[in-house]
């Protein structure tokens, strides 16, 4: 980038992760959202008539689930929970509110952004798992019709609960300025490092630069 | 195919808030009467059933029971299920029931379809699929408590039994009924129907058949096709006939109770965000060079890239 004052965040193979695994999930997630509610039908329409849009669901649906495990492979040792975490969620209502300041320990993600890594993580695993189950055209032949029953209802389940965690990521997103950006060009300035992830600025980005003094480990 | 000339009282994946067609509420409940008592097993409604249906299902094995097609299939809506029993005496009965949709009040394939108008139920019970409306999730599958609904691999839509909707639609019995000869299928309104019931039961039991009655499941609040079984205490020795059938609560709880919470689940997390952002405003961050607070950072990073920060 040439720019001293941006610091590299998300690296390209992960934000192409990020935003195919976006796209394929916009058209899965409309499709089944207008099977839950009949009443949205018309969103079905994303993925074509309905007959076919039935068809491309579960494949797209794979495709969010392979995407989403390079994607944990890549970031998982980023959302491991640490101590300092406690920091964070003891500031919950500070961070909420937009009140900077303390330097609460944030590493690479928040505890919130830890959450939902495993929240995302673990309900596109059942998505998968139930949505196999209940894959009239392979799978659900093999598995008899009370189970197909309870895969539907934790598919619905899942699918909503994962709508609705996304749903707050995209808001997170809208609401930490910045951080968008840092999402498609893969970089953020070092003032928005500094404020959101406090001590990944401080032990993985500032000791780039020679400078002495504490280090975190 | 769409009945035109009947009330639909029922249309799957439809917001009750928007009427259906009721206009013409002359409409009589109608109902199939299957005497097990007089069937022979010739499977003669099996062939008529193909043929009025034009269905030709692909030709089976013999695989050691009388049950031929072994199973319902796309191209075969109704088999003769054939069930041997020894009774407490060590008397060998052979139980046979004309396997179909039982055309349930309240049926299951169609609280499940997720589809605008693949099933439709009419007022005088007959529930039907609307093929070209089907997309194939097999969903009716999961829904119906009498596992009744096959998809076709070949264009994967589901099919099933549609009580000859067409022939009932010019008055005509269905196809099955007209063809049985041994009188074992009636067709009528529902009310004659039971009442015929209610006569062979009662000659059955006289005939010393104690447990003779009518199958009519109130879990489904009823089925417009009823059996007369001499077993009626024990529906589930003719192969498996539900003894108290009903939409299982796991397919209610997906769609009477998660949709709702669902739909709530949405506007309160859009509600919560917006109202979030009117109150705090956006999380900006002060791009100008930290002052004396950010100093423990001990200039860490900021020094040689002051230069750099307006960039």
């Amino acid at each position: 980038m040439g720019n001293s004052n941006l610091v590299l965040r998300t690296k390209l193979i992960d934000r192409m992760f990020h935003w195919s695994m976006v796209s394929c999930f916009m058209l899965v997630a409309l499709s089944g959202l207008s099977w839950f509610f009949p009443s949205l039908n018309w969103l079905g329409y994303v993925l074509g008539p309905p007959q076919l849009a039935r068809v491309l669901h579960p494949f797209l649906g794979i495709a969010v689930f392979a995407l989403l495990m390079c994607m944990f492979v890549r970031f998982v040792h980023h959302n491991l929970f640490v101590r300092t975490d406690l920091t964070w969620f003891r500031h919950i209502a500070d961070v909420l509110l937009n009140k900077h300041g303390q330097k609460l320990q944030i590493g690479k993600y928040n505890a919130g952004q830890k959450i939902l890594f495993w929240g995302i993580m673990s309900l596109i695993s059942l998505l998968f798992v139930s949505g196999l189950m209940i894959w009239r055209a392979y799978f659900a032949g093999f598995f008899p019709i009370p189970v197909v029953r309870l895969a539907l209802l934790a598919h619905s389940v899942a699918g909503l609960a994962l709508i609705l965690l996304v749903i707050g990521h995209i808001y997170m997103g809208i609401w930490v300025r910045g951080s968008i950006g840092g999402m498609v060009s893969g970089y953020v300035s070092r003032a928005w490092a500094r404020q959101h992830h406090d001590r990944w600025y401080e032990e993985e980005i500032a000791p780039t630069k020679p400078l002495p003094s504490k280090r975190h480990g | 195919m769409g009945m035109q000339s009947q009330d639909i009282i029922r249309r799957s994946a439809t917001n009750g808030l928007t009427p259906l067609p009721q206009a013409r509420s002359h409409e009589q409940e109608v109902a199939k009467l299957i005497d097990v008592s007089l069937c022979t097993g010739c499977k003669g409604c099996q062939v008529a059933c193909s043929e009025w249906n034009d269905l030709r299902d692909e030709v089976g094995h013999n695989v050691g029971v009388y049950d031929n097609p072994a199973n319902l299939s796309a191209e075969t809506w109704t088999v003769i299920r054939f069930d041997e029993r020894e009774d407490e005496a060590g008397k060998l009965e052979w139980l046979l029931r004309k396997e179909g949709c039982m055309h349930c009040a309240e049926p299951g394939c169609l609280k499940a379809c997720p589809s605008p108008g693949a099933i439709l139920q009419f007022a005088n019970g007959i529930v039907d699929f609307q093929s070209e409306q089907c997309i194939g999730c097999g969903y009716c599958i999961a829904g119906c408590p009498f596992d009744i609904p096959r998809i076709n691999p070949k264009d994967n839509r589901a099919y099933k039994c549609t009580l000859c909707a067409d022939r009932v639609a010019v008055g005509q019995e269905p196809a099955c009924v007209k063809t049985c000869p041994t009188g074992a299928i009636s067709f009528g309104s529902k009310a004659e129907m039971k009442d015929l019931a209610a006569t062979r039961v009662e000659e059955l039991k006289g005939r010393g058949h104690d447990g003779a009655g009518l199958y009519d499941p109130a879990g489904v609040g009823g089925t417009h096709v009823m059996y007369v079984l001499t077993h009626a205490d024990q529906p589930s020795l003719y192969h498996r006939l539900p003894d108290s059938p009903h939409i299982s609560p796991v397919v209610r709880g997906w769609k009477e109770w998660l949709k709702p919470v669902g739909a709530l689940g949405f506007i309160a997390t859009l509600a919560g965000a917006f109202v979030h952002y009117m109150g705090v405003g956006a999380n900006t961050t002060d791009e100008t060079p930290p002052d004396e607070p950010e100093k423990e950072l001990e200039d860490a990073g900021q020094g040689p890239n002051d230069n750099g920060r307006d960039a």
